[in-house]
């Protein structure tokens, strides 16, 4: 990018339904913005007041104590006033729908509406009824953008850069919208993605996503520079999708020994919570290679900038920059 | 209808008397008869010149709603719909709540439909209440009015079942239409399993989940000698099963809609609620596979599966949202479509939309013969209009093709004698 080109550049997305929406522009300004914010969680008074008197609604309608919480706290560290509400998809049943509980909450005014659901494209119908910004946190199995930005903000502090760097991501991509966005993310950036895991959770057509389709795990992992393992939903052994959690993971676990197929400084992520023992090696999962913890805190940093940005925050801001 | 009508200067296009050619059609009391020797006076005369003049249309597979879901059709808005669309007769589907298993409910729709713009032909259930397990009432349905059979919106499951059901109908002469599923690969899924379900993060339903219960349906009329008939066909595997059975000599007839030929499966994309529906919109390939079929005779007819839906139940999310569009006023602008680009001719699409599917459900019509009730659509292939789901008849919104730009609509409807539509 040019030094004009980074002066004229201005972050236009009102919404965020995935990272398949982002240029490569937005997401190096999103990642810088991130950036600029993570001093924040180390000050010894962690709250600015850029936000002041926005109202945040955190409206999930799955339990995800992890993502919610980072959202909140990103919100509150930035002085804006957050509510969440533990939503239902059954109310449907009850003739109360996604669009009536849409146009319940906007009578309340939200500037951001953070949305988790079940159900693929819940944010855009969201959006299509309300006037506040929609960031999703996570709907069904197509994308967690701010999932996939913290992965990426991880990897950036880890090696410097993400062009050329080889990533393997391990596991159930089929119901993993963390796969999704980190695939289209990584392959945007310039990083080459490698995915490997059991056929039962290889989508079809996911290499036409950017990714390579490995045959093996030790495939994926040989020289890589980021290993990725997914999380096992443990009731998939009851969809006869994996025989037991056992064989998994003496096939598609990573441990120590594996590893030492991949590059010397190799990192080793997850989206948490991890399952110990089944796809890492409780070695490898609280090792030195784990940047586990790491994803946790710029989790916060990229949420603080996802909610700056959308609510019209200038570019490259410091935390204190002017909200429109 | 008593009186004469004489629709002039029309191009008159009748499959099956091999006949095209620019002539005058008269109708008298309704009946299709010969240019009367001397000059008749009072007369009701149409200029149909630049027109087609073919037997009236007849779709094999509608939904009405009623009884049960009025809000969303009735067999009278069904059928203005229909004679909007240049449609005389339409086959409606035993879907109903309470489901058409008997001749109580047969008898019900037939006489909701006497007054209405169109013929309706009801199709009775299978099975009891189409849940797969006993068999309906087929000589009571077909003693009641009904033309053919089937638990359409949902497969026959137990083969042994289907077995029966084949042999039976056979001895009352119904035809088996089938909805051919394999649902335990479709179950969950809400759109084509590919490229876009992966992008879209849907649950995908594998072509596969059609081909093999297209194929039982084979392998049970080449076992029963009865006569099959697969509803709504979407995939180029199985129209490859069919095209073989065909040769086979195996007794079996199949249709397509519209929407399998325009559109792919990346018309969801968006989340788009309007492009869902069973079987889901496929490939590119899958769509090259169906135009193909219809010109080389794999496929026998083209149905609407006109499904309609209210807002209700598309203005949901996506896996939630009912499968289903309604489709009687854009099929034939889309049919001509094909006939514009050159996949078919103009005879092979009225033989697709009329005299096909008059003898697959062994019905009167289909043809513009002297001395046959005068059941006739008035196509003008030229008149270019925009298709607007505010406009339409039908009590549901629920298209794809809201606010597409159309060539070619049927501009006179006429049921025995009688005008049912007007857009001259
Ligand atoms: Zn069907």
């Amino acid at each position: 990018m040019t030094e004009n080109s980074e002066q004229d550049y201005q972050f236009r997305h009102k919404n965020i339904f995935g990272i398949e929406q982002l240029s490569v522009a937005d997401i190096s300004h999103i990642l810088a913005t991130a950036r600029s914010f993570r001093e924040i969680s180390g000050r010894p008074i962690k709250k600015v007041p850029t936000l002041r008197g926005k109202t945040i609604v955190n409206l999930f309608f799955e339990p995800s104590t992890r993502t919610r919480l980072s959202f909140e706290i990103a919100a509150k560290r930035m002085s804006a006033d957050t509510f969440n509400i533990a939503a239902s998809t059954s109310s449907a049943t009850k003739g109360e729908t996604l669009v009536d509980t849409a146009k319940n909450i906007e009578a309340m005014s939200p500037d951001v509406i953070i949305v988790r659901h079940s159900s693929s494209g819940a944010p855009q119908l969201l959006a299509k009824h309300i006037n506040a910004a929609v960031i999703n946190a996570g709907d069904g199995a197509h994308e967690h953008p701010s999932q996939g930005l913290l992965d990426m903000m991880t990897v950036m502090e880890h090696k410097g850069h993400l062009a050329g760097l080889k990533i393997a991501i391990v596991g159930d991509i089929a119901h993993s919208r963390v796969a999704i966005s980190d695939i289209i993310g990584f392959t945007k950036m310039g990083a080459n993605v490698s995915v490997a895991g059991p056929q039962t959770f290889m989508p079809s057509h996911i290499s036409l996503l950017g990714a390579k389709v490995c045959s093996s795990v030790k495939e994926a992992v040989s020289g890589a520079d980021v290993v990725m393992a997914l999380r096992i939903q443990l009731e998939r052994q009851n969809d006869s999708l994996i025989p037991s959690l056992r064989e998994y993971s003496q096939f598609f676990g990573i441990n120590r020994k594996l590893l030492e197929l991949a590059k010397e400084d190799v990192i080793v992520m997850h989206p948490g919570p991890v399952n110990r023992g089944v796809e890492l090696s409780p070695d490898v999962a609280d090792g030195g290679k784990s940047v586990i913890l790491d994803q946790v805190a710029n989790g916060v940093a990229v949420r603080m900038a996802l909610l700056y940005l959308v609510l019209g925050g200038n570019k490259g801001g410091d935390g204190q920059g002017e909200i429109r | 209808m008593n009186g004469i009508i004489q629709l002039k200067n029309g191009r008159i296009i009748d499959p099956t008397q091999k006949r095209d050619e620019i002539a005058d059609l008269w109708i008298e009391n309704g009946i299709i008869v010969n240019p009367p020797k001397t000059p008749a006076t009072a007369i009701e005369v149409h200029d149909v010149k630049g027109c087609w003049v073919v037997p009236g249309l007849i779709d094999l597979h509608v939904h009405l709603r009623e009884p049960g879901e009025e809000y969303k059709e009735t067999i009278e808005t069904g059928c203005r719909a229909a004679a909007a669309g240049g449609f005389t007769a339409v086959a409606c589907m035993p879907n109903t709540k309470p489901v058409n298993d008997n001749g109580a409910i047969t008898r019900f729709i037939l006489e909701k439909a006497a007054s209405c713009a169109a013929r309706v032909y009801p199709v009775g259930a299978i099975s009891q209440e189409s849940n797969g397990e006993k068999l309906a009432a087929h000589g009571e349905m077909k003693a009641a009015g009904a033309v053919a059979l089937t638990d359409d919106g949902r497969p026959v499951l137990d083969s042994r079942l289907m077995r029966r059901a084949m042999e039976y109908a056979s001895s009352h002469e119904m035809l088996i239409m089938s909805h051919a599923e394999e649902v335990s690969l479709s179950r969950g899924g809400c759109m084509h399993e590919g490229e876009i379900s992966t992008r879209l993060g849907l649950r995908g339903i594998p072509a596969a989940a059609e081909s093999i219960m297209v194929y039982r349906e084979i392998a049970l009329a080449e076992l029963t000698g009865a006569r099959v008939h697969i509803s709504h066909v979407s995939s180029e595997q199985s129209l490859a099963l069919i095209r073989n059975a065909k040769a086979r000599g195996v007794k079996v007839t199949a249709e397509t809609a519209p929407h399998y030929f325009t559109l792919t499966e990346r018309a969801v994309l968006g989340y788009n609620t309007h492009a869902k529906m069973s079987p889901p919109l496929r490939t590119e390939k899958d769509l090259q596979a169906i135009r193909t079929a219809l010109r080389d005779g794999t496929l026998d007819a083209i149905a609407t599966d006109h499904a309609p839906h209210s807002i209700l139940q598309k203005e949901v999310e996506f896996n939630l949202a009912a499968n289903g569009i309604v489709g009687l006023e854009t099929s034939l602008p889309l049919g001509l479509a094909l006939v514009r680009e050159g996949v078919i001719g103009a005879d092979r699409l009225i033989e697709l939309m009329s005299c096909a599917p008059a003898a697959i459900l062994g019905v009167a019509g289909g043809t513009l013969r002297v001395g046959g009730t005068a059941d006739v659509t008035v196509i003008d292939p030229q008149k270019r209009f925009t298709f607007s789901t505010e406009k339409t008849f039908s009590l549901s919104k629920n298209s794809p093709f809201d606010g597409w730009d159309l060539q070619g609509k049927a501009v006179l409807t006429i049921l025995a004698g009688r005008i049912t539509y007007c857009d001259i």
